[in-house]
């Protein structure tokens, strides 16, 4: 089912199941005149679930536009742009914050991402290939704990990792998060899983034959093969790490080298208890706005592939 | 799992018992090769600090006396201490709420969906999706702001309909408050996750159901959902594990919410605290392993029970 879950993700690529050879649907096919009449309901339904969920961008949108006392007057409703626009100036606000801190805090968020995200993936692909292709000793109880590895509670390794590093004077350094986030046992799960369905061990025996050795048999059969799954993996290994919050808030203690989302978190801390002086809710309302912007335009742009990985973990 | 990978290589030719075994002892070689470099992250943050936290939680420093071993007695501090209970307590009341929550909206939307076919439906499908692209924290964030009294629209939305905007931060309604924040940020996740099963099943087994007579309503509750249930225990599992260790949103709304969140509000948030403000690092070994002993027994004994269904054990 996986693959062929991986092309159905893909609108136009290829509108047959590889395993099944059957047809998989697509919008076109529907029954014409379905569509009319008695479908209203669910499409009111589908209305409110979007109302719903689109809320909270739509306030955020909204209040990054408005200046610190129009936030909060009371003069003009919450959910609606008030007379003047002050978003440009919330964000040279934002940006000349504390001397560029939150550019720093972008620009670490993205240090992070990139480098475990790609760490993760070249560790989980080969190891997902090592545990699909070959038949060693131990693979059954070594594969077992990644499978368990997964129910592992964060505060067991985070806090306990907090003091693994502080011995080996890791902490406040950037690979006490780097590091850490190159492990990710369920994206080895799902290039096992993809490499199983992927890859015909027969393609690999005749490649042997042929007398290619093991590592060339990887980089030139295997891998070009397996090239949706690691982008998939890829993306899916950036994003937990960009949103990852416990670990970075528990090895920092310089704002210098926060991510984002632990910055904001400490922003808005603050910005709760500063009653006087100078006001910080613009700066929290605006920096969570520029945060989120990154993430979901690579999630729209990129959405075959997410959306192939996710299937991949479920119907196996 | 399927054993194809490892079954030994059909031979060509037959070859003697003592060749094969060469051959069988290379591949095992270059598996533990790909295998070896994800296996030095997996010992060293993973089960190095899962054998650190276990020692320490067998242990108890103090000041004047040093580290001693204490055995098992702080699990029996754990399991006595009404903090610890309160917060696994509530936990379990999440779970037993913010699942069938979560889950209802991510099988309902995965249906309608699933069932039209216009370009509606695939805008809902992104749009119902996109909260899963934020960060945990910054969704928290963002719904403290909704729910603040003094910038968020609750009071302009309840006043059309003539009511009075409740507190969301008080010691009643918090919990609400989060049960909403969680379901907002991963029904979509939960969505897209049915709704790729439901992409799987094959269409002319609704076709046949139609021509026997049954409705669309029928079709939905008699033929999809069974189809998807190895999905929906996916999800289920994945639901579990996440609330049993709920940490990132109490833990942002405990600024704006304040006296509502106390630090024992979940295991995970008192094993924090106790970590990081008092400085027990025993203790909270403790907490923290008790807690994940109740979640890996829990989760496992249910996808056991469940394994012909899921696969996921197979």
């Amino acid at each position: 089912m996986t693959t062929g879950l991986l092309k159905a993700a893909e609108p136009a690529a290829d509108t047959r199941s590889i395993r099944t050879g059957r047809p998989v649907r697509t919008r076109r096919e529907a029954p014409a005149g379905r569509r009319t009449g008695r479908q209203v309901i669910p499409h009111i339904v589908l209305a409110a679930f979007i109302v719903y969920f689109a809320l909270p961008f739509w306030w955020l949108i909204v209040a990054s536009t408005k200046s610190q006392q129009s936030l909060f007057d009371g003069k003009t409703s919450p959910l609606w742009f008030s007379g003047s626009f002050d978003l440009f100036s919330n964000l040279s606000s934002l940006f000349s914050y504390s001397g560029g801190l939150y550019a720093h805090w972008l620009g670490n968020s993205f240090l992070y991402a990139i480098a475990g995200g790609l760490g993760a993936t070249v560790l989980s692909v080969l190891a997902g290939y090592g545990f699909s292709m070959y038949g060693f000793r131990g693979r059954r109880l070594f594969f077992a704990i990644v499978l368990g590895s997964v129910m592992v509670p964060a505060t067991v390794l985070v806090i306990h990792m907090f003091v693994i590093m502080s011995t080996v004077h890791l902490t406040n350094t950037v690979w006490a998060v780097i590091l850490p986030s190159m492990l990710n046992p369920f994206a080895v799960y799902l290039m096992k899983v993809y490499t199983d369905e992927a890859i015909p061990s027969e393609m690999v025996d005749a490649a042997r034959v042929d007398g290619a050795g093991e590592v060339r048999i990887f980089a030139r059969v295997a891998l070009p093969l397996m090239r949706p799954a690691v982008v998939t993996v890829l993306l899916l290994s950036i994003v937990g790490t960009w949103n990852n919050f416990f670990l970075p808030l528990v090895m920092f203690s310089n704002p210098q080298l926060f991510p984002v989302t632990v910055g904001l978190g400490a922003l808005q801390a603050q910005a709760q208890v500063n009653t006087g002086g100078q006001s910080l809710w613009n700066l929290v309302i605006t920096g969570a706005l520029i945060s989120i912007i990154p993430l979901i335009v690579s999630f729209l742009t990129l959405q075959r592939y997410w959306q192939g990985g996710l299937a991949i973990g479920s119907v196996k | 799992m399927t054993q194809t990978a490892v079954a030994p290589p059909r031979q060509r030719s037959p070859r003697t018992p003592r060749r094969r075994d060469m051959v069988g002892l290379r591949r095992a070689r270059w598996g533990w090769a790909f295998t070896a470099p994800f296996a030095v992250f997996l010992v060293a943050f993973l089960l190095v600090p899962l054998v650190y936290a276990f020692v320490l939680s067998l242990q108890n420093t103090t000041l004047a006396g040093g580290t001693s071993w204490v055995g098992l007695a702080n699990y029996v501090k754990a399991f006595t201490d009404p903090l610890f209970l309160d917060g696994v307590w509530r936990v379990l009341l999440f779970a037993v709420i913010m699942i069938p929550a979560q889950m209802l909206v991510a099988l309902i939307a995965a249906l309608l969906i699933d069932a039209l076919t216009t370009r509606f439906a695939k805008i809902s499908r992104l749009l119902i999706f996109v909260p899963y692209a934020v960060p945990v924290v910054i969704g928290a964030l963002m719904w403290g702001f909704l729910y603040s009294p003094s910038f968020g629209p609750a009071q302009e939305l309840f006043g059309l309909v003539g009511l009075q905007a409740p507190n969301f931060f008080s010691d009643s309604n918090v919990f609400g408050s989060l049960v909403n924040i969680v379901t907002w940020q991963w029904a979509g996740y939960y969505m897209i996750i049915i709704y790729a099963a439901l992409q799987g099943v094959d269409p002319s087994i609704y076709e046949a159901a139609r021509v026997d007579g049954a409705n669309a309503w029928q079709i939905a509750l008699r033929i999809k959902i069974p189809m998807v249930a190895s999905s929906l225990l996916l999800v289920l599992v994945f639901a579990l594990i996440g609330t049993l260790q709920f940490f990132n949103e109490p833990q942002m709304l405990r600024g704006m919410a304040s006296g509502s969140i106390t630090s024992n509000y979940t295991p995970n948030i008192y094993a924090y605290t106790v970590a990081f403000s008092y400085h027990q690092f025993n203790y909270a070994s403790a907490i923290a392993f008790a807690l994940g002993l109740v979640i890996f027994i829990g989760s496992y004994v249910f996808m056991f029970a469940t394994r012909k269904r899921s696969g996921l054990m197979k």
